[in-house]
């Protein structure tokens, strides 16, 4: 039974981690390696890895595996509490993996003396469980209690902190029942202690119950103390050489005088046999669904820290950052590292779209990515989330994963550009880094198409009156979100003196302004005048404000010409939103 | 003196020189600066589209160095006119305040308006002043001409940024003409950059940036001074883009104030991140006298 489950979920592991590594080199997402093939990015990375391992960078290499993933360098940066977490489970877990999990593989070949009862190991068992147990309170209890603000946690994140505290716990109870246990004292007494006489084994058995745990049907305290004298006789000669004291293995000593009121009548009911087939079949689930949960991370994330480090140091071939990307996906922890840092934080408090917080980008990257649709609304949602990004590489300079997230925004901000519904957020500083940065890495025409698209959409009822033949509406309703306000009403003072036209280093830039602008500054103002909001928001002209505030300054009539523009900007693109 | 630095988003991923010669300068002058992880975005690129979103970015900041209570030294003119804009219509509206403080609440935050935002070039010359800067000055410069950029979002509206006369400001001028150099009179001096629309109209950002250019060359500039890392990036990597589209010769490279000082005071071209700058400036120091 116990071999069936353990090959059935190891060959599940195995596959799941062939099928998952494969899709690092099958996938793509963004705008790179359109053009690029499954068999090139092979070929890339082999030859990229080369590149590193016959070259200086493999210092650079070794580096980031002792101070990176060893050490975890980036996550005591983020916080110590956080490492110490993390630092516990890792190795705990690992430790505990490998000796006593494959102790017959490992332990038992590197220690002749090797015994699971027998200290150290007794007692390490118990501690490297421990060591688990504290990291995955402490990781529950940033999760479901302090709850750091716009940290979330989604099922994934459930998922890991369950299945490690299900195998500790269960492994933990196993042990405590087995220590309590009549039948498992019986068992022992038969297979190991080598005992035939009944008083012998009475005696021992009282010790036994009186300092190790052992739950009894029959003895109980007061205890004989010529029989527990006799007791300790033969347990010296008998027990002690091959096995320590129950209380070195103190989480399952202590569990033991925890359930001791309950030990007989678990004891009774195969309880051990139960708790042994609940944690062997939560160590092989774990194993088995580890390439498709958040715990693949244990593979993809050393594999960032280390590229990361060495792709920084030089130009890398392109099939390998597309190559880098999805496997980035994989590497995320949802930890929240980056969401917790990012610039634009605020402005997801203001408008709730949760797509604003990089750690949650992710998890819808990492569905895109499968080929997964998504509706509408959200593409729509995570469109205008990539691109509320201030791009002040907060996120890259924190992750403790090491994932290079500021290029996967650059690459999948295009993207969704290209294949999304207009954005009118391309018209907002938030497109200075796509300006100076990206530009370099586009076509002119996938570049300005956005810029073109946004402009369009926002340009509203206007075009019409582009054309000098049609008559301006002057009745045109004004829908009550376009009124302008009672605090930025400045313009009714306006008596079209055109100064702010005059000063405007836009105006002058052109030989016919009113052609390419629509309006000019004045012709704004005197058009809210008469109420047409919504012919003065359509304008080209307030997309072309530099916001050099020169008009506001100049206006003799205190008008807050660029103020107003701001809100008129405003006011257009919400009547698209809504 | 002791001030919270602002950052902003520009200066650590594409001018952290401008982080770097701001400290290297402050510590000599005893300044002390103090970082808050918990600044964010100064809300400037939300205006365009979410008046409310922009208010609570900057209002968030307000209220992280209220809580210090420290004032906000700023270094970005675009950072600096956002949080002076905010905080202005953030004073003249208690609803709107009444609001932002709802969500800061959340955070444990409120704004009441008990921190002054200030910007380098303000903290300068006027809480510092020109006399202890030229106590700090070894080696000044002769015979160097600059063209100073003043940054619009600093400048105007005045009655909100209080920054200087936005008709005749000086500050700049004389914080310059401090280190030895000489602060060249040209047309374009108070004009914007171009830089606000970068990304979104490049052609017009573009001829923003052309013109300045041109005027500062026209009165005899060897080097453009800038206070904010927007204006820095419009003539070092957009000028590099106009220069390589036009092969317009050899361009008229910017450099941020606080390494024209640092350089004057002694302090070494690697600490002010002198290379860092795209365009080539490192002839600026054949202009620097012997001690």
């Amino acid at each position: 039974m116990f071999d069936y489950l353990f090959y059935t979920s190891l060959v599940v592991f195995l596959l799941g981690l062939i099928y998952k590594i494969s899709t690092w080199f099958t996938r793509k997402i963004g705008i790179l390696g359109k053009d690029i093939t499954t068999a090139q990015r092979l070929q890339s990375a082999v030859r990229g890895i080369a590149g590193v391992i016959f070259s200086s960078k493999i210092l650079a290499l070794l580096e980031a595996v002792v101070l990176d993933v060893l050490l975890q360098r980036r996550v005591l940066k983020e916080s110590l509490s956080r490492w110490l977490a993390h630092m516990l489970i890792f190795y705990g877990f690992m430790l505990l993996l490998l000796m006593h999990a494959l102790e017959s593989v490992v332990s038992e070949a590197l220690f002749s003396e090797y015994y699971s009862t027998v200290n150290p190991f007794f007692f390490l068992r118990d501690f490297f469980g421990a060591m688990v147990l504290a990291g995955v309170i402490l990781a529950a209890v940033r999760r479901y209690l302090a709850q750091p603000r716009r940290l979330r946690t989604g099922g994934m994140d459930h998922y890991a902190i369950m299945i490690v505290a299900v195998i500790m716990l269960s492994g933990i109870a196993l042990e405590g029942l087995k220590i309590a246990s009549h039948s498992e004292f019986t068992r022992m007494v038969e297979d190991y202690a080598g005992l035939d006489d009944e008083d012998e084994i009475k005696a021992l058995e009282t010790l036994w119950v009186k300092e190790y745990g052992t739950v009894s049907p029959t003895i109980e305290a007061p205890f004989d103390a010529e029989l527990l004298e006799t007791g300790r006789e033969v347990h010296e000669s008998s027990c002690m050489d091959c096995h320590a004291d129950a209380p070195w293995a103190f989480t399952g000593f202590a569990t033991a005088k925890l359930i001791k009121p309950l030990a007989l009548w678990l004891d009774e009911r195969n309880g051990v046999t139960l708790l042994w087939y609940v944690h062997i079949i939560a160590c092989f689930l774990g194993l088995g669904y580890l390439p498709f949960s958040k715990m693949f991370h244990l593979i993809a994330t050393p594999i960032s820290l280390m590229t990361s480090r060495v792709m920084g140091l030089a130009e890398s071939l392109p099939a390998n950052v597309v190559t880098r990307q999805i496997m980035e996906l994989d590497a995320c922890t949802h930890c929240g590292s980056c969401s917790l840092n990012c610039s634009a934080a605020m402005v997801f408090e203001a408008v709730g779209n949760e797509y604003i917080l990089p750690s949650e980008k992710m998890t819808l990257l990492k569905r895109l990515a499968t080929g997964k649709k998504i509706d509408d609304a959200q593409m729509r949602a995570i469109q205008e989330g990539v691109y509320l990004c201030t791009n002040c590489d907060r996120c890259t300079v924190r992750c403790p994963s090491g994932i290079r997230l500021k290029e996967l925004w650059y690459s999948v901000r295009e993207a969704l550009l290209a294949d999304g519904p207009p954005l009118p957020l391309v018209l907002s500083p938030f497109s200075f880094a796509r300006g100076l940065i990206v530009q370099k890495t586009l076509t002119a025409d996938s570049y300005t198409a956005p810029v073109a698209r946004a402009r369009q959409v926002v340009s509203g009822q206007f075009v019409n009156l582009m054309n000098p033949e049609t008559s301006i509406p002057l009745n045109a309703q004004t829908g009550a979100e376009m009124q302008p306000t009672a605090k930025d009403s400045t313009y009714t003072h306006c008596f079209s003196c055109q100064s702010c036209t005059t000063v405007c280093p836009v105006v002058a830039n052109y030989d016919d302004p009113e052609q390419v602008l629509g309006l000019l500054p004045h012709q704004i103002m005197c058009s809210l005048g008469l109420g047409l909001s919504e012919m003065a928001s359509g304008a080209g002209m307030i997309w072309d404000c530099l916001t050099c505030y020169k008009c506001q300054e100049n206006c003799p009539q205190q008008v807050e010409v660029c103020d107003i523009l701001y809100r008129l900007k405003n006011t257009a693109v919400a009547s698209i939103e809504h | 003196m002791k001030f919270a630095l602002f950052h902003g988003c520009n200066i650590p991923a594409r001018v952290e020189q401008y982080a770097d010669a701001t400290a290297a300068v402050c510590a000599r002058l005893g300044i002390e600066l103090v970082e808050m992880t918990a600044f964010n975005c100064c809300g400037y690129p939300a205006r365009n589209t979410d008046h409310r979103a922009y208010v609570l970015s900057a209002a968030k900041n307000l209220a992280v160095a209220e809580q210090s209570g420290l004032d906000m030294l700023v270094m970005c003119k675009c950072c600096y006119g956002s949080l002076k804009k905010a905080e202005y219509f953030l004073n003249q509206d208690p609803e709107l305040t009444a609001d932002i403080n709802h969500i800061l609440a959340r955070e444990n935050l409120g704004y009441g308006n008990k921190t002054r935002v200030k910007h380098l070039l303000s903290v300068l010359y006027h809480d510092v002043g020109l006399e202890r800067l030229k106590d700090e000055i070894s080696k000044a410069y002769s015979g160097l001409q600059i063209a100073v950029s003043y940054g619009c979002h600093a400048l105007r509206p005045s009655n909100v940024t209080a920054f200087d006369d936005p008709v005749s400001p000086k500050i700049f001028d004389e914080l310059v003409e401090t280190t030895g150099a000489f602060s060249v009179a040209w047309t374009r001096k108070l004009d914007c950059c171009g830089a606000p629309l970068t990304g979104i109209n490049d052609q017009l950002a573009m001829d923003m940036a052309q013109k300045k250019i041109d005027s500062a060359r026209e009165a005899g500039a060897q080097f453009i001074c800038t206070a904010c890392p927007y204006t820095q990036l419009q003539f070092d990597g957009v000028q590099m883009r106009l220069n390589a589209q036009s092969n317009d010769g050899k361009p008229l490279a910017p450099i941020l104030y606080p390494q024209l000082l640092g350089l004057s005071m002694g302090i070494d071209e690697k600490t002010l991140g002198i290379s860092k700058n795209e365009i080539d400036l490192s002839e600026i120091t054949s202009f620097l006298m012997a001690e």
